[in-house]
C-alpha cells in the first residue's frame, strides 16, 4: 500500500532522512520508533508535503500512484491522513465546519456526493461519542482551549470521520494520561484495522503499542530505517534503549 | 468636519484617502447619518460599503446617558470605501465598533472614528479587521477623546490585518487624547500574512489552496459579526464571504 524506497529529504539545506527504505502492506499497522532528531516527524512531514520538507531523492507512492508529486489537499483526497504531533488551532473556525469542508473537499476531489448538513452532523455525533468526547466541542473553534490530550482525541475524530486509506499518526499518544491512551489506542484500531487500510505510528513509547499491537516495529536512526522487526523489538528497545538496539 | 471645501493630504482625517475619487464623489456626498441612542436605550446599526466601486458613509452618533450601540461595518468597495464615524459617549454610556476592510485590486479602504467620551464611565470598544490583497490599502484612523472630568472611562482599540500580498497596505493609527487622569485606554495593533502551520494543516485535511485561505481568513473576519443583530447577521456573513472570495481570488 505504502511504498517508501531510499527516500532522502532535507528542512532547510540539513539533510534529514538519508536513503530511507520502508514498505507498508494493506492490513497492516507498522510501528516507528527512534531517539530525538532521527528524522521522525520529519518523515511524517515529508509524506504530507509540507512546504519547506524538500526530497531530494527517492520516492513514495501510495497504491502505485506517486505520493510525492501530488499537493497536500490531494494527498489527502487519495486517501491520506496526517495525524499532528502538535494539532494546529484556528480561532473563528468551528471543527464542525473545518471538518466538513475538509471532507466534502476531499469527496468531491474523488468524484464522490457532499455529505448534507445532517448527514455529516450525524456522523461527527458517533465519532466523537465512540472517543469519549462531547459533540459540542466540536462547534468550538478548531482546536482552541482543547488540552493537548483533547486536540489529540480530536484528531482522532477527525481521522474517524474522514476514515483515510492510509494514516500517518505522529506520536499521537504523547500528552495522554492512560485512560485517554486507551480510548485513542482502541479508536484506531476501530477506524484503521481493515483489510484495505494501512497505519504508520510514530511513537516513543511502548504504552500505545500494547493497545494498537503493531505487526511491524522500525527504528529510524540517523534519517533511515536500522533495524526491523515484530512488536517483541518494542519490548526490546523500551528495555535496553535506542543506542543499544540501534 | 467641515464638507465646505475639498479635503486635502493635510487633514490627518484624510491622510490615506483617495482623494481623486473622492472628488468625484464629493458632490454627491449624501450628509452623514445622524443616530441619537436615548437615554437608558440599547440600539445596533449596521454600515455597509459594498455595492459601489466609490462609497462613502458617514455617521454622526450621539450615544446618551447609559444607553449603548453596537455598530457594525463592513467596507468592501473596490475603488475607494470610507466609513467615518463621530461618536460622542454621555455618562456611563457604550459603544462598540466591529469593523472590517475586504479590499484586492487597487481598492482604497478606509475606516476613521472619533470616539468623544465627554463624561465619565462611558466604555468603547473598537475591533478593526482588514484583510488586503493586491496592492489594496486599508486604513484605520481612530481617536479616542477623552474631556477633562470624564473620570473612569475605559476605552479600547484593536487592530489587525492580514496582508495576502507584497503590494498591499495596511495603515493603523490609533490616537489617544485624554484630558482625565483616571482613565483606561487600551489599544493593540498587528499586521501579519497567513499562519503557514494554520494553512499546512487545513491543506492536509482536503481543502485546496484557495478554499484553505477562504477557511482561514473566515475565521479571522466572521467573528466580528457575532453579535450582529439577528435579521442583519447573514447578510453581514455573506457579504464577508464573497468579498474575502474576491480578495483572495
Amino acid at each position: 500500500m505504502l511504498r517508501i524506497d531510499n527516500l532522502s529529504a532535507t528542512v532547510a539545506d540539513k539533510p534529514i532522512l538519508n536513503g530511507l527504505t520502508l514498505t507498508v502492506p494493506a492490513g497492516e499497522v507498522h510501528a516507528i520508533m527512534g531517539p530525538n532528531g532521527a528524522g521522525k516527524s520529519t518523515l511524517a512531514y515529508v509524506l504530507g508535503g509540507r512546504p519547506g520538507y524538500d526530497v531530494t531523492g527517492g520516492s513514495v507512492s501510495l497504491d502505485g500512484q506517486d505520493l510525492l508529486a501530488q499537493e497536500p489537499h490531494e494527498r489527502a483526497a487519495a486517501g491520506l491522513f496526517l495525524g499532528f504531533q502538535y494539532p494546529v488551532e484556528i480561532p473563528g473556525v468551528s471543527s464542525m465546519q473545518f471538518i466538513r469542508e475538509s471532507l466534502n473537499a476531499q469527496r468531491r476531489a474523488r468524484g464522490e456526493s457532499e455529505l448534507s448538513g445532517a448527514e455529516f452532523i450525524r456522523l461527527a455525533r458517533a465519532e466523537a461519542t465512540e472517543l469519549g468526547m462531547d459533540v459540542d466541542m466540536l462547534k468550538r473553534p478548531v482546536n482552541v482551549g482543547f488540552s493537548g490530550g483533547e486536540k489529540k482525541r480530536a484528531e482522532m475524530v477527525q481521522m474517524g470521520i474522514m476514515r483515510p486509506r492510509f494514516a500517518v499518526l505522529d506520536e499521537t499518544d504523547s500528552g495522554l494520561d492512560i485512560d485517554a491512551l486507551r480510548i485513542v489506542g482502541a479508536g484506531i484500531n476501530r477506524i484503521m484495522r481493515a483489510p484495505d487500510r494501512a497505519t504508520l505510528l510514530i511513537t516513543h513509547y511502548q504504552r500505545l503499542l500494547d493497545v494498537v499491537q503493531p505487526d511491524q516495529v522500525h527504528v529510524l536512526a540517523g534519517g533511515r530505517i536500522v533495524r526491523s522487526g515484530g512488536p517483541e523489538l518494542a519490548h526490546e528497545l523500551e528495555r535496553e534503549g535506542y543506542a543499544e538496539v540501534a | 468636519m467641515s464638507l465646505l471645501a475639498h479635503p486635502t493630504r493635510k487633514d490627518e482625517a484624510y491622510r490615506y484617502a483617495d482623494l481623486d475619487a473622492l472628488k468625484r464623489a464629493w458632490s454627491d456626498l449624501a450628509n452623514a447619518h445622524e443616530i441619537v441612542v436615548a437615554a437608558g436605550q440599547r440600539d445596533s446599526h449596521v454600515l455597509l460599503a459594498n455595492t459601489e466601486a466609490v462609497e462613502v458613509h458617514r455617521a454622526r452618533i450621539v450615544i446618551e446617558a447609559g444607553a449603548s450601540l453596537d455598530l457594525f461595518a463592513l467596507n468592501g468597495a473596490t475603488e475607494y470605501g470610507r466609513i467615518e464615524v463621530d461618536v460622542t459617549v454621555c455618562e456611563g454610556g457604550h459603544f462598540a465598533l466591529s469593523a472590517a476592510n475586504l479590499g484586492g485590486g487597487k481598492a482604497t479602504q478606509e475606516i476613521v472614528t472619533v470616539v468623544r467620551h465627554e463624561e465619565p464611565n462611558g466604555t468603547s470598544r473598537q475591533t478593526v479587521r482588514s484583510v488586503l490583497g493586491g496592492a489594496a490599502t486599508g486604513s484605520y484612523l481612530g481617536k479616542v477623546a477623552v474631556a477633562r472630568h470624564a473620570q473612569k472611562v475605559d476605552g479600547e482599540q484593536s487592530v489587525k490585518a492580514m496582508l495576502l500580498d507584497r503590494g498591499a497596505t495596511a495603515n493603523c493609527k490609533p490616537e489617544l487624547e485624554i484630558y482625565a487622569d483616571d482613565v483606561k485606554c487600551a489599544h493593540g495593533a498587528s499586521v501579519g500574512e497567513l499562519d503557514p502551520d494554520q494553512l499546512f494543516y487545513a491543506l492536509s485535511r482536503g481543502l485546496d489552496p484557495a478554499s484553505a485561505k477562504a477557511l482561514l481568513l473566515e475565521g479571522f473576519v466572521l467573528q466580528l459579526w457575532d453579535e450582529a443583530p439577528e435579521d442583519r447577521h447573514e447578510e453581514l456573513v455573506e457579504a464577508s464571504r464573497a468579498l474575502l472570495r474576491q480578495v483572495v481570488a
